[in-house]
């Protein structure tokens, strides 16, 4: 590991002066990933800015229904809020899906959101990787690539995101908000991650030392009746190799109002809006959430090793909304 | 760089703590504490699990400035020292849950909080509970055993009372 300097911030104003007086800054929320990726050498930053103590920390709940939730609240406390739990219940089972106890006991919303790959070959530092080396070569479209990507890759980078909340985020359109030197902005969610292309090495769409200060939900009655569901290797404790998130709303065995996104798909969370378009309107049957889910998946183009994905996520996607449906007639 | 931090209920300080270095490197190389093991590194086992202001986190993947002005609970913490080991520990080894130890700080420090929250936990909330701790000996069934153990016989002494 490089020689780094280590700081805590006071605020948020503090913070942002500081990433922008130290070239090769990088903020610091929990750690779980920032961390890890110091040990292997794929992250070399010279300062460290601990944002943990900056006070966004909080959850709040709009009056109108929606979310604000500080970028530095952990995973643990983002799974066990109420007001989440009540609203967005898909939110907090994404959350409780990913990693471990003590490992969303220290992570936080900004830094989940902003975790890097699992690719193994982005992780080693002794292999090519354009993510990691832009320009080097992508050796997962020819070589180990069963978890890698099905929707929305280019051969310069097939490699998916790991975030479980981003599922649900990108399901519910999420807002970023951030601080910069030049003041505070806001991204949707949507936008956060931007496509491959030949650029798979910017992975994201914040001007540079921005920092993430929140991200907000706007009210959404549809996401009171929701759910994650992720398909992984083992029971628990592992990254999704598929994962939906999904609400809905029927009325009269209409399908009145569904969000639908996919996870470990692709290089961002995946809003399935084909999915959604097709839908809406559509009876609430088993047999139109399979023609939605093929609508979506009619542009996914598996790698060699990785076709099982486009069953696998049908079926969760049928499954989860069979489900939904089910439980709103009853 | 100096590290202050309270771990046990004792507070602590470590000088010349390099940048780099782990919560769990500071407890083992430099406090002298070396029941938190270290095997993965990399947030995947949990035998480095400590309480850090309450919560159990891994250590390992903790960097030593975090650890400033903050309150840590290891597996050395958990028994007092005036009444011998704590009842987790004792079902630990009452239930055979032990073999090659190296798992079994992390999982102590993990049950432990688990039955702080969770006093007669089911076996699902166990499992999951557990979950990010790996025991490479056991088959898990005897550490499961464990934990029932000691919260069955929390549960005798709280009707005691
Ligand atoms: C063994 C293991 C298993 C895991 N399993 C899962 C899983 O199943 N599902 C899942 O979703 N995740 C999983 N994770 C990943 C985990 O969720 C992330 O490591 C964690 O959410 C990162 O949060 P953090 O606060 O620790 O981020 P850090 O490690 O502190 O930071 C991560 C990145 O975000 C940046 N950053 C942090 N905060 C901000 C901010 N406020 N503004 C701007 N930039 C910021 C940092 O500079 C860094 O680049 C796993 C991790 C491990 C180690
Ligand atoms: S898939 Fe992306 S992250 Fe993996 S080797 Fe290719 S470029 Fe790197
Ligand atoms: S050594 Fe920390 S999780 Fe394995
Ligand atoms: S007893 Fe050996 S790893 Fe668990």
């Amino acid at each position: 590991m490089r020689e780094f300097a280590y700081q805590r911030a006071g605020d948020v104003a503090g913070a942002v002066a500081a990433f922008a007086a130290a070239p090769g800054a990088r903020y610091l929320g929990g750690g779980t990933n920032l961390v890890d990726l110091m040990k292997s050498g794929v992250e070399s930053p010279e300062r460290l800015i601990d944002v943990r103590g900056l006070g966004l920390d909080a959850v709040e709940e709009d009056a109108d229904g929606g979310l604000r939730i500080g970028a530095t609240v952990t995973n643990s406390d983002l799974a066990a809020h109420p007001g989440v739990r009540r609203r967005y219940p898909a939110l907090a089972q994404a959350v409780l899906a990913g990693a471990s106890g003590q490992l969303r006991n220290a992570a936080t919303v900004g830094g989940n959101l902003l975790q890097r790959v699992r690719c193994g070959y982005f992780t080693d530092v002794t292999l090519p990787c354009n993510r990691r080396v832009p320009g080097s070569g992508c050796p997962a479209v020819d070589g180990e690539h069963h978890n890698h990507a099905v929707l929305g890759w280019s051969e310069h980078c097939v490699a998916v995101h790991p975030s479980d909340l981003g599922v649900a985020l990108a399901a519910f359109d999420a807002v970023v908000s951030y601080e910069t030197g030049a003041g505070p902005g806001e991204l949707a969610y949507a936008a956060l991650y931007p496509p491959v292309g030949d650029t798979p090495h910017r992975e994201t769409s914040l001007p540079p030392g921005a920092l993430i200060t929140a991200v907000s939900l706007p009210a959404a009655p549809v996401a009171a009746r929701s759910r994650y569901r992720k398909v992984r290797e083992r029971a628990s404790y592992a990254f999704a190799t598929a994962s939906v998130a999904a609400a809905l709303e029927v009325r009269d065995g209409v399908v009145h109002d569904v969000r639908l996104a996919f996870g470990a798909v692709a290089s961002r969370p995946w809003r399935a809006h084909a999915a959604e378009r097709a839908l809406t309107g559509a009876p609430a049957t088993a047999r139109a959430f399979g023609a939605a889910a093929d609508a979506e998946l009619a542009a996914a183009r598996p790698l060699p090793h990785n076709g099982y994905k486009v069953p696998l996520l049908r079926n969760l996607m049928v499954s989860v909304l069979t489900e939904l449906a089910e439980e709103a007639a009853r | 760089m100096r590290v202050t931090l309270t771990v046990n209920g004792r507070r602590h300080q470590a000088d010349d703590v390099w940048e780099g270095e782990s919560l769990l490197y500071v407890l083992r190389e430099r406090l002298g504490l070396p029941g938190s093991k270290n095997a993965c590194e990399q947030g995947e086992c949990g035998s480095c699990t400590v309480r850090l202001d309450d919560v159990p986190v891994c250590s390992c993947l903790v960097a030593a400035g975090q650890a400033q002005d903050r309150d840590v609970v290891t597996v050395e913490g958990l028994a007092d020292p005036g009444t011998g080991l704590a009842p987790v520990q004792q079902a630990f080894l009452d239930a055979g849950a032990v073999q090659c130890g190296f798992c079994t700080p992390g999982l102590l420090v993990a049950t432990d909080d688990l039955l702080r929250h969770c006093p007669q936990p089911t076996d699902a909330d166990i499992r999951e509970a557990l979950s990010g701790n790996l025991c490479r000996c056991t088959g898990y069934e005897k550490i499961l055993d464990a934990v029932r153990l000691a919260a069955a016989r929390s549960g005798e002494t709280a009707g005691e009372r």
